[in-house]
């Protein structure tokens, strides 16, 4: 090639660097063949201890699920992992139909209109969506109601600082669920957000969260579990105007948290103010239907500064584990993870209650399949279970000082009846 | 060719996959909720059984391109081949099934994992401290914005604009604005760099930083670049770099070195993690020590071996995030990094810098090359020499998907017209360079003898160019249920007019 370029040697190529830049090399290990690098690489991996899946009674926004093999299969083809983003129609077809199905999927998840083709994380996908609702309203305060991801709340807080609106949170500290009639919503309010169930488990009064929002003329944004809407009323059901949230649970591995997916849907109305791409019908001059990328007069590459997002690479491979997750699954599929995961954590919230000094923190709320309980010394029933190989029931002290000993402990499809009986036998 | 969607598949009464039964006494949710709190109307969701799926999606995979099948020649997007040891990396259980709540010390490899990638970067580009959080390239432009903005904001000082040239990439206006900054656009020179005095006269009390990619988007290395930064830092602005670029570099000169005070990486881009079809990628910042303080947190602090998040770090913007990053694409970045050593990196970018100029001389008489001398990773040709034969950039890219090579990027930079931007990367074989030239003459050859011939390709291809203008003016983003069919379908109710309410946008 040098030769070709009349070159004596790479120095002649690198001519525009000045001399005081050139450095001869980097003061890294030299490289390695893959059974070293391997090697490297395993000593790290072993070096973590796994919890077994069925053991794991820990969520707080990431969750064992079962996958199903099908999901790896098709998202370790390189013809999808080894693409780029689909720029070119014609011959990213496969990429652009999975991703309208995914987009269907979401949205019929969500009972709303709309979805786009993916987001980083349901705490990225939260902060979008207070940004739709600031531009849509042209007000500037964003109230949240109650207990929501704490780390998707000092999100929102780092994009409103950035982009100049506030944060108001109305915590529901001592009482579990936000009190609809204690979140002052006003003529300066853009949106009221609240998440279904909430961050310990629990039941939000969704209806009532989204009709107080609407009363001020503001936007109800719901941050959903994905998996809890086999069963609890979809956002688009009861008002919502967008709903948000993590799809880590639809195929993904837990992954230290991430890559996972942020999925985020809409009502019609607010199609425009959608960040990031939108995958829309199209037809070529035969008449053949095929799919593009659409609506891009909204994203960075064609209007700069004036996008609604500056979102560019999204999670287009997650989203696609979610797609073949949903459609493998179907709705019966989902509801029977959905029921699973609903009547062992009530199970295990009832076994564990009727031991000595336990007891749930809030007492006739309602939950799907997270539940948070008040033990004697936290640091010590999760030092007990470790030692059996469980991961035990989520601290939450460490962001709410009010809820200094309590789990919550969560269940899903993996954690079978034998499991949650040795929960309860290491608790003792 | 074409493939129908899954909803369109769909067959009523497939129940789905074998699942475990609950097991357990107790309410169902409809018994132990009240009917408020409850879906009325199931998902209307596919129901197709493993088999149906398989090939559904299998038939998806192959009407797709992909780096695994041939060259990607698209610039800015560093396409290289992405080794199949990454992925195995990223899949070993001992990092794919870490839960991120798991107790600090059942978690020391990931987290020593993190911590040498930090460094590593640290090395490659010349900074003191990095952050793994982002996860993504624009994640990272605004990431190191808002530290950026942080920093002069904790100086009592209120900068409220950001100089962007007018060839940097769309995210950095775009990342810009999100941060509530106005963007000031600076003019690139005649020879495609920036222009200082452009510089000078835009720079002003009220600048925040510059934000700058080096080599920049024509593939040019900015050579007055320690003027540049001089110019920048007198001011009190900060020199931002948008790493897109980083594969022209590595092992033989620094951002940090340059002056650049904060730097983002694309592992996704430079260091072989794939773009899954748009991602997930992974955008990791590294600032230098005044930033340092500002950095995302937690960030990972290590004492005698032994590793943890350190949260205790007020001046933070906070998290960017979720978690700790993309971790699984981290594993990935860092099996690459130490597969190739510091010694392969080098031979790495050498190696893209002269593929670039190799293809580059090979073009010379077939398209227009507006920049003379060497380029560096990339270089921006330009189809306005078929503009008398009505040929335009876009019909050279259809005419390549016609005859099995990806399209350049097209009509990027704006500042050049008809710009077709291609990166070929050091993955590529001289041979494979030569097909695409071979390729690109052929195409060049029937622009001039016939025209509309190359309009209408590509014709091999599972559909043709389709009318995007029609999509966007009356979109559809996603299928909805035909009504008779619908009814038909057994114990599913006829879903609520919200579903139907696109189509007439």
């Amino acid at each position: 090639m040098l030769e070709t370029l009349g070159v004596d040697s790479m120095d002649r190529l690198l001519v525009d660097i000045p001399a005081q830049l050139r450095t001869s090399g980097l003061s890294l290990a030299p490289g390695l063949s893959e059974p070293e690098t391997m090697r490297e690489i395993r000593r790290l991996a072993v070096a973590n201890q796994v919890f077994e899946d069925r053991l794991t009674f820990r969520g707080g926004g990431v969750y064992r699920r079962f996958i199903p093999s099908a999901v790896g299969a098709v998202i370790s083809k390189p013809e999808f992992y080894t693409a780029y983003t689909p720029y070119q129609p014609e011959a990213s077809q496969g990429w652009l139909q999975s991703i309208f199905e995914y987009q269907t999927a979401i949205a019929e998840l969500c009972g709303l209109d709309v979805a786009n083709a993916s987001l980083y994380d349901g705490a990225t996908a939260l902060a979008e969506a207070a940004m739709m609702a600031v531009v849509q309203t042209g007000r500037h305060e964003i109230l949240v109601a109650g207990y929501i991801h704490p780390e998707y709340l000092e999100v929102l807080n780092c994009f409103a600082q950035g982009r100049g609106f506030a944060v108001q949170h109305h915590s529901a500290a001592g009482e579990g669920a936000a009190s609809p009639g204690r979140v002052a919503v006003s003529s300066g309010t853009a949106a009221v957000i609240f998440q279904q169930p909430n961050f310990l488990g629990l039941l939000e009064d969704a209806p009532a969260l989204v009709e107080l929002a609407h009363s001020a003329g503001a936007l109800a944004i719901a941050c959903v579990d994905p998996i809890s809407l086999a069963v609890l009323a979809a956002p688009g059901e009861y008002g919502a105007d967008i709903a948000v949230g993590e799809g880590q649970q639809l195929g993904l591995q837990p992954s230290y948290g991430g890559p996972h997916v942020g999925f985020i849907a809409c009502r019609g109305e607010l199609m425009r103010r959608l960040p990031g791409r939108l995958v829309g019908e199209a037809h070529d001059d035969q008449g053949r239907r095929g799919y593009v990328l659409t609506l891009t007069a909204r994203e960075q590459h064609i209007r700069r500064d004036k996008a609604s997002s500056n979102i560019c690479t999204n999670h287009a491979l997650c989203a696609l584990a979610a797609t073949v997750y949903l459609t493998y699954m179907g709705p019966p599929g989902l509801r029977s993870i959905a029921e699973t995961s609903f009547r062992r954590a009530h199970a295990l919230a009832a076994d564990l209650a009727c031991l000595p000094g336990i007891q749930a923190a809030f007492p006739g709320h309602l939950f799907f399949n997270e539940v948070p309980m008040v033990v004697p010394d936290s640091a010590a029933v999760l030092d007990r279970l470790q030692r059996r190989g469980i991961l035990g029931g989520l601290p939450v002290g460490r962001w709410f000082p009010e809820l200094e000993n309590v789990l919550i402990f969560c269940c899903t499809e993996l954690n079978d009846p034998d499991s949650i009986g040795e929960l309860v036998e290491a608790v003792k | 060719m074409s493939e129908e969607l899954s909803f369109e598949k769909s067959r009523a009464g497939y129940d789905g996959p074998r699942l475990p039964a609950p097991g357990v006494p107790g309410l169902s949710p409809e018994q132990g909720l009240p009917e408020k709190l409850l879906r009325a109307c199931p998902p209307r969701l596919p129901r197709l059984s493993e088999p149906e799926v398989m090939r559904h999606f299998s038939r998806l995979a192959s009407m797709n391109y992909s780096i695994s099948e041939n060259f990607y020649p698209l610039g800015s997007c560093t396409m290289k081949y992405n080794p199949v040891a990454n992925e195995v990396a990223a899949g070993l259980s001992g990092f794919a099934e870490l839960h991120p709540y798991q107790p600090e010390e059942t978690v020391q490899g990931a987290l020593e994992l993190m911590w040498l990638l930090g460094r590593a970067l640290c090395e490659i580009v010349g900074v003191d401290r990095v952050s793994l959080q982002p996860a993504a390239g624009a994640h990272g432009e605004w990431t190191a914005l808002r530290m950026i903005q942080a920093y002069h904001q904790h100086r009592g000082e209120s900068r409220t604009e950001v100089l962007v040239p007018d060839s940097a990439h769309g995210t950095n206006p775009a990342s810009a604005a999100l941060c509530g900054f106005k963007v000031v656009e600076v003019r690139s020179g005649t020879d495609g760099r920036i222009s200082l005095n452009d510089l000078q006269a835009k720079l002003s009390a009220n600048t925040a930083a510059l934000m700058l990619t080096n080599p920049n988007t024509l593939g040019l290395f900015e050579r007055e670049i320690l003027e540049v930064a001089a110019i920048v830092h007198t001011s009190g602005a900060k020199l931002y770099y948008d790493g897109a670029n980083l594969n022209a570099l590595m092992g033989i000169c620094r951002p940090g070195d340059m002056g650049f005070d904060a730097v983002h990486v694309n592992l996704h881009k430079t260091f072989t993690t794939p773009h899954g079809g748009g991602g997930p990628g992974a955008g990791p910042v590294g600032v230098k020590a005044d930033l340092e303080p500002f950095l995302p947190r937690p960030l990972i602090a290590e004492r005698d071996g032994a590793f943890r998040w350190d949260d205790d770090r007020p001046l933070s913007i906070g998290r960017v995030r979720s978690y700790y990053g993309n971790f699984g694409m981290l594993v990935r970045a860092y099996t690459y990094i130490v597969a190739m050593g510091g010694d392969g990196l080098r031979q790495a970018s050498l190696d893209a810098v002269l593929a670039a100029n190799y293809l580059r001389e090979r073009l010379v008489g077939t398209l227009d090359l507006p920049q003379n001398g060497p380029c560096q990773h990339e270089f921006v040709a330009s189809a306005r020499n078929l503009g008398p034969q009505g040929i335009r950039a876009l019909d050279i890219a259809k005419g390549l998907l016609q005859r099995g090579y990806y399209a350049p990027t097209i009509y990027f930079p704006l500042i050049v017209p008809e710009a077709i931007m291609i990166e070929p990367t050091e993955t590529e074989s001289k041979a494979t360079l030569d097909g695409f030239v071979t390729a690109l003459e052929d195409i060049v050859r029937m622009a001039r003898e016939d025209p509309d011939r190359l309009h209408h390709e590509p014709d091999n291809l599972p559909v043709g160019r389709l009318d995007e203008v029609a999509a966007a003016r009356n979109p559809v983003l996603r299928w909805v249920p035909d009504p008779d069919l619908e009814r038909s379908r057994v114990g599913e109710v006829v879903a609520g007019a919200s579903a139907f309410g696109i189509g007439s946008e």
